[in-house]
């Protein structure tokens, strides 16, 4: 049964891709445009391929994906420990709320600079651009899903004389866990974009300079391309393992 | 520890009560829930409760919606303080959450993540009990509610009556001396309810713990109970007490008895007498 609709989820998936590329050539043909404008996607194909094997992915990769990880880590642990406090004070929800709404409603691109300018433009002003980033919703995930957490439960606990670290431990952080895990899904594409826009403050290496320089100094459209498909393609690879731990830890439930 | 819970094929024997179970005291109970935010003052809920069980007594508790059965389960299990009066289990008062009372609500509280074994082990978890010792202890519980084979299975897996087992089996497993049921089967079908009554009755008499059973059902009040107690409506009081003089074990065919419909009709009429006032 599932096995069946996976198979089936895939080869839709496979005929969306196979649509994209199509189109994309049809536009190229019909649009008669030049290749620094939209590069057709044979080029970039090769050009995707090559720089994956000529060591320049091998260069830059790693950095985003370090600035994305570690950034994406420190988020999500200070979003669940501050939306777990948000949830059950209402002192500190009153108390804190407009600042952290405040401060998600700032453009991170306005910040990025100014974070270039104090943490300099190593891995640590992306980190922290990219836990901003990540923040807002993995906190507001954790509220709303601790105080989701049946209040009859919570009685239950108080039956069996559960002291407060195992009542979070064993049924407030395992029932909110759904919701937590929507937040983390949306919190690790935003730190791909927290990364990308960190590097553009300012940096020596990751995807967004290699966008930058493609653009620039290098001037080869499909190199640009190439990295937006790598950045795109590292999303859905992060998506897809959130998803699968999702699975794991929440699938068997009814 | 408790060997009388290992011996299931004992279960229809009649037996001595297994260990020294306390009884309950309760004195002049008041209770009303804090003021509300608007400052209002709050309405009473108890005023003037006052009961006692016997050790290994069953007492059944009826009356209307409303008027404070489950909040009296809840300061009997230390969950919430009187304003006034007095709790105490054996010769110890209650003042907090107490070990000595298992608690069993009208919907099971099962957490839905985890397996039954584990639901049921889940108050030795929190004592601290090894994982070995636990789920022994756990298995052992399971097969006296008759839920032997079940172990790995998720709540939602799970019938209603199955649930409430789990619930029971989880009640008893630090072995209370003292039981609460809070309309345990009132979400359950007819049969599977009579069915789980006699079971109850088994179970009480092999854990010997006091018993103290809410129910709307006077039918199953006067087929479990030694004594039925009823309650006013809010504020609440104990106004009347109906002692049930049926031989044990009693088996459902009895319930047609004469003294059955007497007992029955004589809680009812108190009850009538309590909504018309
Ligand atoms: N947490 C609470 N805060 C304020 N009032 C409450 C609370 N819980 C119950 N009450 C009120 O206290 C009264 C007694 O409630 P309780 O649940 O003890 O009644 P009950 O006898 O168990 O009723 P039922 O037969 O419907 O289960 C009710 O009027 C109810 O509205
Ligand atoms: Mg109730």
């Amino acid at each position: 049964m599932r096995l069946r609709s996976d198979r089936f989820q895939t080869g839709w998936i496979v005929a969306a891709a196979v649509l994209f590329v199509l189109l994309w050539q049809a536009i190229v043909i019909v649009g008669n445009f030049r290749p620094f404008v939209l590069p057709p996607p044979g080029s970039v194909g090769a050009r995707f391929v090559q720089a994956w094997t000529d060591g320049t992915m091998e260069r830059h990769v790693p950095t985003t994906l370090s600035e994305i990880v570690l950034g994406f880590g420190a988020g999500a642990a200070l979003g669940v420990i501050v939306g777990y406090v948000l949830a059950r004070s209402r002192f500190a929800e009153r108390l804190l709320s407009p600042y952290i709404v405040a401060a998600q409603a700032t453009p991170v691109l306005a910040i990025a600079p100014l974070l270039a300018l104090w943490f300099g433009t190593g891995l640590l002003s992306k980190v922290i651009i990219c836990s901003l980033i990540v923040f807002f919703p993995i906190a507001v995930a954790t509220m709303v899903g601790i105080r989701s957490v049946d209040a009859d439960l919570l009685e239950m606990c108080r039956a069996f004389r559960a002291r407060p670290a195992q009542v979070l431990s064993k049924v407030e952080i395992p029932g909110a866990l759904p919701s937590i895990l929507g937040g983390f899904r949306v919190g690790v594409t935003l730190a791909v974009i927290g990364a990308i826009v960190g590097e553009w403050a300012g940096g020596e290496q990751g995807l967004g300079v290699l966008i930058n320089l493609a653009r620039g100094s290098l001037f080869d459209t499909p190199l640009l391309f190439a990295t937006l498909a790598t950045i795109a393609l590292i999303g859905v690879a992060l998506y897809a393992a959130i998803a699968l731990l999702e699975r794991r830890l929440v699938g068997a439930r009814g | 520890m408790i060997t009388s819970f290992t011996i299931a094929t004992e279960r229809h024997e009649p037996s001595e009560p297994p260990r020294s179970v306390a009884g309950v005291e309760v004195r002049g109970l008041d209770f009303s829930y804090g003021p509300a935010r608007t400052g209002e003052v709050p309405r009473p809920v108890l005023a003037g409760v006052s009961l006692s069980l016997e050790p290994g007594e069953l007492v059944a508790l009826v009356g209307p919606n409303g008027c404070g059965k489950s909040t009296l389960l809840r300061l009997v299990a230390g969950l919430l303080r009187p304003a006034a009066g007095s709790i105490a289990i054996g010769d110890r008062p209650v003042d907090g959450p107490d070990p000595r009372v298992g608690l069993v609500f009208q919907a099971p509280r099962l957490l839905p993540w985890r397996s039954v074994l584990d639901n049921v082990a889940f108050p030795l978890e929190l004592a601290g009990w090894a994982r070995s010792a636990r789920y022994e202890r756990a298995r052992e519980l399971l097969l006296l509610v008759g839920m032997n084979g079940s172990e790995g299975e998720r709540p939602h897996q799970l019938s209603g009556g199955m649930r409430q087992r789990a619930a029971i089996a989880r009640a008893l497993v630090l072995e209370p001396s003292v039981l609460l049921l809070d309309e345990p089967f009132s979400a359950l079908d007819a049969l599977t309810r009579d069915r789980l009554n006699l079971e109850l009755q088994d179970l009480w008499r092999v854990t010997g713990s006091s018993t103290l059973l809410v129910t709307h059902s006077i039918p199953e009040a006067v087929f479990l109970a030694d004594r039925v107690l009823v309650m006013s409506p809010r504020p609440g009081r104990i106004v009347a007490e109906v002692p049930i003089r049926l031989p044990r074990p009693r088996a459902l065919d009895q319930l047609d008895a004469a003294i059955v419909s007497e007992s029955a009709a004589a809680v009812r009429m108190h009850l009538e007498a309590e909504v018309a006032a």
